[in-house]
């Protein structure tokens, strides 16, 4: 069987891409790693405060299973383009079998994942990423923890902070790196967000939940978890200023967004840097990428949240099949500019580099320290990519998920488009049952 | 103004600075990129003298081998003296492995079929049998590379080592028919002798100095499964079909199980062979055939997840020898590069030898088969 | 309604629908897998399947995310 189209990711921009384009008669298959659709944004198992849009993503969500095949729980790990021109999507679902679909056009909205920084006892438990903590609220129900401390930069804190205290946590505050402002004058309100921003005071206000710019968490301490941190009064660059230690069980911290791209880089799709720096992938009017035939959407082609993704995966569907109508793509405009300008308020200032010591590990997965790191550049290594050769952060479970961006910022550079041609653990045996000369005959 | 310019910082230019800087020259080292960022960074770190026929070749790997053990006792970075086991599926190549290493003349054991397990427990049942070779090792070639930079720069009373990253050669510099240095994207180097060991991409440092080198990139795919618990697999362990695959012609997929632990853990995959120019697309097949040969040779390796794959360009010669030696044509001007998927096993005898060469000496083997003139001047790249 | 899984032989209760790394997190349970080399406890950090700290074990399997493994009746976890 061909598939018209196959999506991967099933969060705003997937849902809405593969809807529009089974509307128009393509026959359609979404292929998402959870169990149910929604994406990072509406997780909606236990949560109390339904996020705004989610009745609307819901709707949408039904009427796409109706029509498309959607496929929960499967990991996509490799797409390739067939010498015939068509596209194979390689899953793994959840019983560990392989899956190929085969497609003629593909839509890349795998979304994105947080962007955490390392600091001394990031990696004790207790530590999550903003996200980490979200998922667990609002797709669990489950409160990270009582005496909470979020931490980092950029909107998406808010939520976090206000959510947690609202299930129930001690939120001890809000710990903003950027913006001198303060709330009342935060970003979101300059950009035309005021009701949003004053929705988010009002709800720090209701719990008591302190709003500090320009601190952060700067270390973690604690024997089996974290039962303390170190709060750091912060200059423009992030230079440590003044601290304090303050008891909690609890971080919540996240430093901006990952587009998650390995899918288009594997098939070559042309990338840029995004306002953060973040490789994205580069896409037309109607989210075509630089390949034939792969559409992508949302997050991967820059990160502007869940309208924005939405409405680009709108645009790619209505683009397989006619032109797309004038006002979706000035709206497009609006809400990238948006995203960009958020961007640009709450940047990654190279102060945090100066809250590592020698042996804070900067790859949790293969357990390299700082000073690993540093060695591998005084070694010869001039770029991430070496310093991972020589070091190995980047190498383990994660792939450099996790580290990547530090290990960038750290070798200097921009982080680059990854190369992660397995981009989800595949067991040798699934592998080795696509092997042709196994199959020879029985088809 | 340096005694010797090497030209790549991957393993083989790090092994050339290191010996020539030992023997007391000045020695600049230059890489476009960051230090083994070419094939170095994207092989298995192969110290083998078991997939060698009986000639030159060997007779190289046997004092690379002795090197690299010298080399490992600075320490610095990981060598793995674990041996390598090569089995065979059935008695007509077991009995052909056991000829082969009756020639090499170097140690080995032969192991019958029922004793296959006693080297390597988790081993397939259904083989003939192998032979082991106790000085097959194992080095983690990008620090190897590193550190024999580090020691050539660090040990007084010897010559010095500098190292220019991120300077791509541009040209050679001539007075007569002597090379007197190269010129580069970050300006000219002067030195009265330039090493070239641009490994797949030796050919076209050669032209910049106006000679044929027919150097040609052959891809080939490793797989890396996740972190194991506890070690799976002792030695290297291969199949009999690496060692014609590594001397084959053919353009076409090639594929043998070679299939070791690692100090992280990891159990590292290979080998393929295919010649299809410089292109990285990563290729489902070749890796599902790799896994297939690996869950053949070891069942227990079917649960275990891959994690991640890479490839490199191994740089190979029509003949399938190294280039190591002065140009004829070129005065000043030496070679040392087209090891194929040898190079980490080769490095140190290579720099080794050159610095006997450049220094006047009379190299410890007989560098006549490695010649780099050896090609005809037609003779394209296959 | 809720239904009990078990890390190590000890019952943690599950709402239908969590994932085996929110019920143990939900039940003070921070940790299940130490690091290879440091021994350094690790749980869930991410959150989404991203970071891979959070691997565990389920029912003699090979470790999966925690963070992703939507727990069932019965199951058995154990620490590594």
């Amino acid at each position: 069987m061909i598939y018209d189209l196959v999506v991967v990711g099933g969060g705003p921009a997937g849902v809405a891409g593969a809807l529009t384009a089974a509307l128009a008669g393509l026959r359609v298959a979404l292929a998402d790693s959870s169990a149910r659709l929604g994406g990072q944004y509406f997780r909606h198992v236990a949560d109390p405060e339904p996020a705004p849009g989610l009745d609307r993503f819901l709707r949408q969500a039904r009427a796409l299973e109706a029509r498309a095949d959607v496929l929960p729980r499967h990991q996509v790990w490799n797409i390739s383009r067939e010498p015939d021109g068509d596209l194979l999507v390689r899953c793994e679902n959840h019983t560990g079998e392989p899956v190929t679909l085969r497609t003629r056009r593909l839509l890349i909205a795998t979304g994105a994942h947080d962007r955490p920084l390392p600091f001394p006892g990031w990696d004790l438990p207790g530590v999550l990423t903003a996200g980490g903590a979200q998922a667990l609220l609002k797709g669990n129900g489950v409160v990270a923890g009582r005496r909470i401390v979020v931490s980092g930069t950029g909107p998406f804190l808010l939520p976090v902070a206000t959510g947690l205290a609202g299930a129930g946590a001690r939120v001890l505050g809000v710990f903003e790196a950027n913006g001198g402002l303060g709330l009342a004058r935060h970003p979101l309100m300059a950009l035309g967000k005021a009701a949003e921003a004053a929705g988010y005071a009002a709800g720090l206000a209701r719990h008591r939940v302190p709003y500090h710019t320009r601190q952060a968490v700067i270390a973690a301490h604690g024997e089996h978890e974290v039962e303390a941190v170190t709060l750091a009064r912060l200059d423009k660059a992030w230079n440590v200023l003044a601290t304090r230690v303050v008891e909690c069980d609890t971080v919540a911290a996240g430093y901006g967004f990952v587009p998650q791209i390995e899918l288009g880089t594997q098939l070559g799709c042309g990338t840029r840097h995004d306002v953060d720096g973040s490789p994205v992938l580069v896409v037309d009017a109607e989210q075509r990428t630089t390949v034939p035939g792969v559409w992508a959407a949302g997050e991967p082609t820059g990160v502007g949240g869940w309208r924005l993704s939405e409405l680009e995966g709108r645009i790619a569907g209505r683009s397989m099949t006619g032109p797309v109508p004038e006002i979706l793509a000035r709206r497009r405009e609006r809400w990238r500019a948006f995203g960009a300008a958020l961007q640009r308020a709450y940047p990654v200032q190279p102060g945090w580099q100066g809250w590592l010591r020698d042996d804070t590990l900067v790859c949790r997965c293969e357990e390299v320290p700082l000073a690993r790191v540093r060695q591998a550049r005084r070694l010869g290594a001039t770029d991430a990519r070496s310093i991972k050769l020589l070091a190995r952060p980047g190498m383990g479970w994660c792939q450099g998920r996790i580290c990547g961006y530090a290990v960038s910022c750290l070798a200097g550079e921009l982080p680059q488009p990854p190369r992660r041609p397995i981009a989800q653990p595949v067991t040798l045996g699934a592998l080795a049952s696509l092997d042709a000369s196994l199959n020879e005959g029985t088809l | 103004m340096s005694d010797v310019i090497v030209v790549g910082a991957g393993v083989v230019g790090a092994a050339c600075a290191y010996y020539a800087a030992r023997a007391g020259l000045d020695v600049t080292v230059l890489d476009r990129g960051p230090v083994a960022g070419g094939t170095t960074g994207s092989g298995e770190g192969n110290v083998l003298v078991s997939d060698k026929e009986p000639g030159p070749e060997l007779e190289l790997a046997v004092l690379s081998n002795r090197l690299w053990r010298d080399l490992a006792g600075h320490g610095g970075f990981e060598f793995e003296a674990k041996g390598g086991l090569v089995v065979a599926e059935t008695g007509e190549v077991q009995r052909q492995l056991g000829e082969l290493a009756a020639k090499q003349d170097v140690e080995h054991v032969i192991v019958p079929g029922p004793e296959l397990r006693e080297h390597e427990p988790h081993l397939t049942n259904e083989l003939a049998g192998g032979v082991f070779y106790p000085q097959d090792a194992q080095v983690q070639p990008m620090l190897a590379a590193a550190r024999l930079l580090e020691l050539g720069a660090g040990s007084f009373g010897h010559g010095t080592l500098r190292l220019r990253l991120g300077a791509e050669v541009s040209g050679v510099i001539r007075s007569g028919e002597r090379i007197r240095g190269v010129r580069t994207t970050h300006g000219d180097v002067l030195g009265d002798a330039v090493i070239n060991a641009a490994g797949t991409w030796g050919g076209e440092v050669a032209a910049l100095a106006g000679v044929n080198l027919p150097i040609l990139p052959r891809r080939g795919f490793i797989l890396v499964t996740e972190p194991l618990p506890e070690p799976l697999i002792r030695h290297k362990v291969y199949t009999a079909a690496y060692v014609t695959n590594v001397a084959s012609d053919s353009a076409d997929l090639e594929t043998s199980a070679v299939i070791e632990g690692t100090p992280a853990g990891t159990v590292l995959i290979g080998a393929s062979r295919e010649r299809v120019g410089f292109d990285r697309t990563t290729s489902v097949p070749v890796l599902a055939k790799l896994a297939a040969q690996a869950v053949a040779l070891f069942p227990a390796l079917r649960e275990v997840r891959a994690i991640r794959s890479y490839c490199g360009f191994r740089p190979y010669c029509p003949d399938h020898l190294p280039v190591i030696g002065a140009d004829p044509r070129v005065s000043g001007l030496y070679h040392a590069c087209g090891h194929e998927g040898a190079g980490i096993g080769l490095a140190p005898a290579t720099g080794h030898l050159l610095a006997q060469l450049i220094t006047g000496g009379r190299p410890d083997l007989d560098l006549h088969s490695f010649r780099p003139d050896r090609f005809a001047e037609s003779q394209e790249a296959p | 309604m809720t239904f009990h899984i078990t890390i190590d032989g000890r019952p943690v209760p599950v709402a239908p629908g969590q994932t085996i790394g929110a019920a143990l997190h939900a039940a003070g349970v921070r940790s299940w897998r130490s690091t290879r080399f440091g021994g350094r406890p690790r749980g869930l950090f991410c959150g989404i399947g991203v970071c891979f700290d959070c691997l565990i074990s389920v029912n003699g399997r090979a470790p999966e995310r925690a963070c992703l493994t939507e727990a069932e009746p019965g199951d058995e976890v154990t620490t590594s």
